[in-house]
């Protein structure tokens, strides 16, 4: 079917409603921006004894200094101006806090999937571990977790860490629990007669997980990756909360909503939003080229 | 017993006694033979939910007796009776950040985000166009760290708990909306044809066949979600918040170092979630009772 359609059908039918919704929420974001920043506007902005007409009240709305609804291009000039204005290591450019904040996470999600793989193959060929541990970790899923986070800053702090080990820590434990529990259920995913074929090759425990445990596992491994590494970020920007740190930005939206800095809350959000995309969006990427070079369609 | 008498002289010994190491290692030995043995029993699923709870009783055990033995400092880690303690001494304080937290930001910002998303899905569940837009922008938004909105909803909401829902309601709001689609289209060919030949109407094959059908995903979301509300919840009170809240408290006494205390609020949200989750898999079972994955285990 798929094939059949030429391009511009397919655009309209998959990308056309994305559009228009997408257009509604801004549409609606200006709408919010006009009804919820109209009150500030006529007592800051406007003289109320002289009057005013309706335009100038929404054009008063759409260009406030600090409004509680910063219209959508007030949002994107100051996005666009702390990517241009300012050099690549000042505290004012968002690249910078994307560095800090990707790079922990990155650190993070890659300690965490490590340690998931290595536990998973443990668990995988332990009973005692299997029984003992493993529904602890699953049981972890329902508890909040991040909730350790200040905890984990205190201790590391006082042991002498500070900066990207904490906030990576952070992240690792949070990457950690979707990691080992998707690829516990895959490495078990292979069929009875795949693990006894491997069996009558004589196939050792190492060789049966590297050439078949371990590739029938992929497709387990990759969504609790992108949930990883959603979730990594998440710590990241969680544990740059309380330390009072500059960078980062968790401490960009901390610090914006100290000074009541509205658009800067806002240009942090949508950059963090960019971020979280990306990286999920890079874990997508490679999972795609990984089961393709697999055979997958 | 030989275990409390362990505890009580290393309690005691400040210069540990000679025998203390080689005791400890003899205990280690009998803790792993005895998880051994149990994971090696076959048997009903009590078995191993008992081999779990004698694995984390071991765990507690162990972390008790070498946290005073070798006077790890408090902040560090705090001796998991010195955290019962301040969950009897502070029970009164606990139950009010309980109330504050869980009473009425997560369980109203639940309802609502579950209500609003389910709603949602089912009207639009006859506008494919909607549907085609809306579910992209839905799966995207688990990549982005929808909690920075918090200091967003502080602003708009006040300190007090409607801020709080109101990030539980953004954050729950998508996983039910795209679950509920997706169990809505669940239900089989044959037995929509099925309803199709008795000239069913549209409402009546909803209400008995596909809102039936879509259970199982509508479950599977609102169990996510419970996870979701506290950390939601919890994290947000981390961007300020009234002097009552499981969130507050962890990160208020965090930064005093009151650290039993951190932890007795951290087993408050433990406890609150895997109950939630638990309360939830047995309402399934009684909502869902004939669908085979609740059948079969």
């Amino acid at each position: 079917m798929a094939t059949t359609k030429t391009l511009t059908q397919r655009i309209a039918h998959d990308w056309l409603p994305v559009v228009v919704v997408l257009l509604a929420v801004v549409l609606a974001w200006y709408g919010a921006a006009w009804g919820m920043n109209a009150q500030g506007a006529i007592e800051r902005v406007l003289d109320e004894e002289a009057g005013y007409t309706h335009m100038e009240l929404f054009e008063a709305t759409m260009t406030m200094e600090r409004p509680l609804v910063p219209a959508p291009h007030q949002v994107a000039a100051d996005f666009y101006e702390s990517l241009t204005e300012w050099p690549i290591d000042s505290p004012r450019n968002l690249i910078y806090h994307v560095i800090v904040t990707g790079q922990s996470t990155l650190l993070g999600f890659a300690m965490g999937t490590a340690l998931g793989l290595l536990l998973s193959v443990l668990i995988v060929h332990s009973r005692t571990l299997d029984k003992a541990l493993l529904p602890w970790i699953v049981a972890s899923q329902t508890v909040p977790v991040l909730a350790i986070a200040p905890i984990v800053l205190v201790v590391l702090g006082s042991l002498g860490f500070a900066g990207t080990a904490p906030k990576a820590f952070i992240a690792m434990y949070l990457c950690f629990f979707p990691v080992t529990v998707a690829m516990v259920q895959g490495l078990r995913s292979p069929q009875k007669i795949e693990t006894e074929m491997m069996y009558t090759y004589a196939a050792s425990r190492w060789q049966s997980l590297w050439l078949l445990r371990l590739p029938a596992a992929l497709p387990f491994l990759f969504p609790a990756l992108r949930v990883g590494v959603a979730a990594g970020l998440v710590g990241a920007m969680v544990a740059e909360l309380p330390t009072g740190a500059q960078a980062g930005l968790g401490a960009r939206l901390l610090t914006g909503s100290y000074y009541g800095q509205t658009t800067q809350i806002w240009s942090a959000l949508v950059m963090s939003a960019l971020l979280g995309l990306a990286l999920t969006g890079i874990v997508a990427g490679v999972e795609r080229l990984v089961l393709r070079s697999r055979g997958a369609k | 017993m030989s275990d409390t008498a362990a505890i009580e002289t290393a309690a005691g010994a400040t210069g540990l006694a000679p025998w203390f190491w080689p005791g400890i290692v003899l205990l280690a030995l009998v803790a792993g033979y005895s998880v051994y043995h149990m994971a090696a029993i076959q048997g009903r699923s009590w078995v191993g939910m008992a081999t779990a709870a004698l694995f984390g009783a071991w765990v507690v055990l162990f972390w008790e007796i070498l946290v005073r033995a070798l006077d790890v400092p408090r902040v560090l880690l705090p001796a998991p009776s010195l955290v019962m303690g301040a969950l009897w001494d502070h029970a009164p304080k606990l139950w009010g950040d309980f109330v504050q937290t869980v009473g009425k930001a997560v369980l109203i910002g639940w309802a609502l985000g579950c209500g609003l998303g389910f709603c949602v899905a089912v009207a639009i569940d006859r506008m494919p166009f909607l549907q085609r837009g809306l579910l992209p922008v839905a799966s995207l938004t688990s990549a982005i760290p929808l909690v920075g909105v918090a200091p967003i909803a502080v602003m708009w909401f006040g300190f007090d708990w409607p801020s709080k829902a109101a990030v539980v309601v953004l954050m729950t709001f998508f996983p039910m909306l795209v679950s509920t689609l997706a169990g809505l289209q669940a239900a089989g060919k044959l037995e929509r044809e099925l309803m199709y030949s008795y000239a069913a109407s549209y409402p009546r094959t909803l209400l008995a066949l596909r809102l039936p059908a879509a259970l199982p995903f509508i479950f599977g979301a609102l169990k996510v979600n419970a996870t979701l509300a506290l950390i939601g919840a919890i994290v947000a009170e981390f961007f300020g918040s009234p002097t009552a809240g499981l969130g507050f408290r962890i990160s208020t006494e965090a930064a005093r170092m009151n650290m039993p205390l951190v932890w007795g609020a951290i087993v408050v949200a433990a406890v609150t979630g895997s109950v939630a989750y638990a309360l939830l898999v047995a309402l399934e079972r009684r909502a869902a009772f004939w669908h085979p994955s609740v059948r079969e285990g």
